[in-house]
């Protein structure tokens, strides 16, 4: 006989106290077939990238609703880890969610979980492709709650209601919030599709927070130069001519 | 002679108390008036002056056939329809003669009309208003509407299903007692989805019903869902439309307590006033975006479903009150009597 190689690690994630109890019932119950060993649970996505980063589990239940972060943009976050868990989404019920999951070919649980099931999806359980969680992403439309960014191995969070704005570099974003600036790897086009609500275009490589802005003005000298200042900021954006009249469109009041 | 659809329904006469009715009525004879004045007379400035001295006598007379067949109404629907027609007609024809006959020289009398062209005009009006009550009591009360209703009929959530069942099968080894408990809340919610629509059920079964489904709805959210019920003063006898305040809850908790992590409360408030049941249902306003958008869809079924119960006489409010959204319907205070005393399937 091999030397028995360690237990597969397994985290629960589902924001239902009762839905996490179950889960470990049903992992008890298919012990014998396929043992793991369960290292945590947590209750939203957010805490869920914590304990990821802590725990380093080999394969997470991912609850695709829960609050602070569902469990699509947890996954997503997740694809910055240079070696991302396996992951097996559960959904008590979700006809377009669980159509992309049949179409990605990835795994997925439906609650309430037969023990059968739950065996068959640990034994295929393998980390998703980035392409087919964007596809999941559309068939369970929702604005990400966070940008994420992959520091020196550990995955930073940084929450969008926090951005002031986001910058287009040659091949990176700068998001800039009150404290510092990072750099994500996204295109400004993609982020104002998704973002566009929150934001607001002021020239052609940047994105400003409505929420933020204090002021517009005009630069001295110039005709018709303008710029705006963000709370908390003291930096001068250029605004261009034809995102001005937009603007201030916009910005009546 | 009974008239009857192929329901086995009487067609009755409208309601004369009900706003709706009086609306329609009103409008209808301000509609013919204008059209009688507009054939009588050349350029818009005589219609004015002659739309104002018609109204002076007009209005009055309209707004006490109306306080008649209000005050008539039930004697009137007691009556056989054919029957109840003819009188109806009858007095919606004799209190406009009767008032222009006493009204008319107090107003001035500056007008030629006389006692026969006003009995023309109201038998005409009157007989078109009741040949359209006809047709819409038909159109309306049969098959139309029930299948409407029964259309209607809130569902339930399968993510609520599917989540409840998990809940339970969690509790099924470790506290099997409240597992029984949630099954029979299950049971008994899907027994009233199941049930017929269009019976009105007393307002103490739904506010039982709601409290089922709240508990099953506490197993799974925990500490995260506070609900406050302030129902001491609530008339339990009201008849209301079947699943009324459930769905609002349901809506309540999907939008106001699923999408946050904190807990948050729902508060329902039931009382009567005067004769009307007020019904009060507010939850917190996420902060967080909510998983789904535009779901407005529970509050349009509700709002159909009480228009086809009680017509205009009903009112739906929902509106954001700061960090609260809050759902306010009035309706009208009916007791069992005033129903026919058909058989209504008893739930607890």
């Amino acid at each position: 006989m091999n030397t028995p190689s360690p237990l597969p690690r397994v985290l629960i994630v589902d924001d239902e106290a009762p839905a996490r109890r179950r889960l470990r019932e049903v992992l008890e119950d298919c012990a014998a077939e396929r043992p793991v060993e369960v290292v945590g649970e947590a209750d939203n996505g957010l805490d869920a990238m914590q304990q990821i980063e802590q725990t380093r589990p080999d394969i997470v239940l991912l609850d695709i609703r829960m609050p602070s972060m569902d469990g699509i943009e947890c996954a997503q976050h997740l694809q910055k880890l240079e070696r991302p868990p396996a992951i097996i989404f559960s959904t008590a019920y979700d006809a377009y969610a669980c159509q992309a999951f049949e179409l990605n070919a990835v795994d997925y649980l439906l609650k309430p979980v037969r023990a059968e099931r739950l065996v068959r999806a640990l034994a295929k359980a393998h980390p998703l492709a980035a392409d087919a969680l964007a596809r999941l992403r559309q068939a369970h439309p929702k604005t990400r709650s966070h940008l994420s960014v992959n520091e020196k191995g550990r995955i930073v969070l940084i929450p969008v209601e926090d951005v002031l704005y986001l910058k287009a570099e040659l091949k990176y974003v700068t998001v800039r919030t009150a404290a510092r600036e990072y750099l994500i790897e996204d295109s400004l086009v993609r982020l104002e599709e998704e973002l566009g609500e929150r934001f607001t275009r002021i020239h052609r490589n940047c994105l400003v927070a409505n929420s933020r802005i204090r002021e517009i003005g005009k630069l001295p000298g110039e005709d018709d130069g303008h710029f705006l200042r963000l709370d908390g900021l003291d930096e001068r954006l250029a605004v261009s001519r034809r995102q001005y009249s937009i603007l201030r469109e916009k910005f009546k009041s | 002679m009974e008239k009857r659809n192929h329901n086995n329904r009487h067609v009755e006469l409208p309601n004369f108390c009900h706003l709706g009715v009086n609306l329609r009525i009103a409008l209808t004879v301000e509609a013919a008036l204008i059209a009688g004045v507009v054939a009588r007379v050349a350029d818009s400035r005589a219609f004015y002056t002659e739309f104002i001295a018609l109204s002076a006598l007009a209005q009055p007379a309209l707004l006490l056939t109306l306080l008649a067949l209000c005050a008539a109404g039930r004697w009137l629907r007691s009556l056989d329809y054919a029957v109840g027609m003819g009188m109806t007609l009858l007095l919606g024809t004799l209190v406009p003669v009767l008032a222009t006959f006493w009204l008319g020289p107090l107003l001035g009398g500056q007008q030629d009309l006389s006692l026969t062209a006003v009995a023309l005009f109201a038998l005409a009006v009157g007989a078109v208003l009741l040949g359209y009550f006809n047709l819409r009591a038909r159109a309306l009360s049969p098959a139309i509407t029930e299948a409407r209703l029964q259309a209607l009929q809130a569902r339930i959530r399968p993510h609520f299903l599917f989540n409840s069942l998990n809940a339970v099968l969690s509790l099924v080894r470790s506290d099997p007692r409240r597992a029984e408990r949630a099954l029979e809340d299950l049971a008994e919610l899907f027994r009233a989805l199941m049930s017929d629509a269009r019976q009105l059920v007393p307002l103490a079964d739904e506010v039982q019903l709601t409290r089922a489904y709240l508990e099953l709805e506490q197993l799974r959210l925990g500490d995260r869902l506070v609900v406050e019920w302030h129902v001491e003063k609530m008339p339990a006898d009201a008849l209301i439309p079947p699943l009324l305040i459930q769905p609002l809850v349901e809506n309540a908790v999907y939008h106001g307590i699923e999408p946050q992590r904190e807990p948050g409360e729902i508060s329902l408030n039931i009382y009567r006033s005067a004769d009307r049941v007020h019904i009060v249902v507010k939850n917190p306003v996420a902060t967080e975006p909510s998983h789904h958008k535009g779901n407005r869809l529970a509050l349009e079924n509700i709002r159909e479903r009480l228009m086809l119960h009680f017509d205009l006489d009903a009112t739906l409010k929902s509106e954001p009150l700061g960090a609260v959204y809050q759902v306010h319907i009035s309706l009208p205070y009916t007791r069992e009597h005033t129903q026919s005393a058909a058989a209504r399937p008893h739930r607890r």
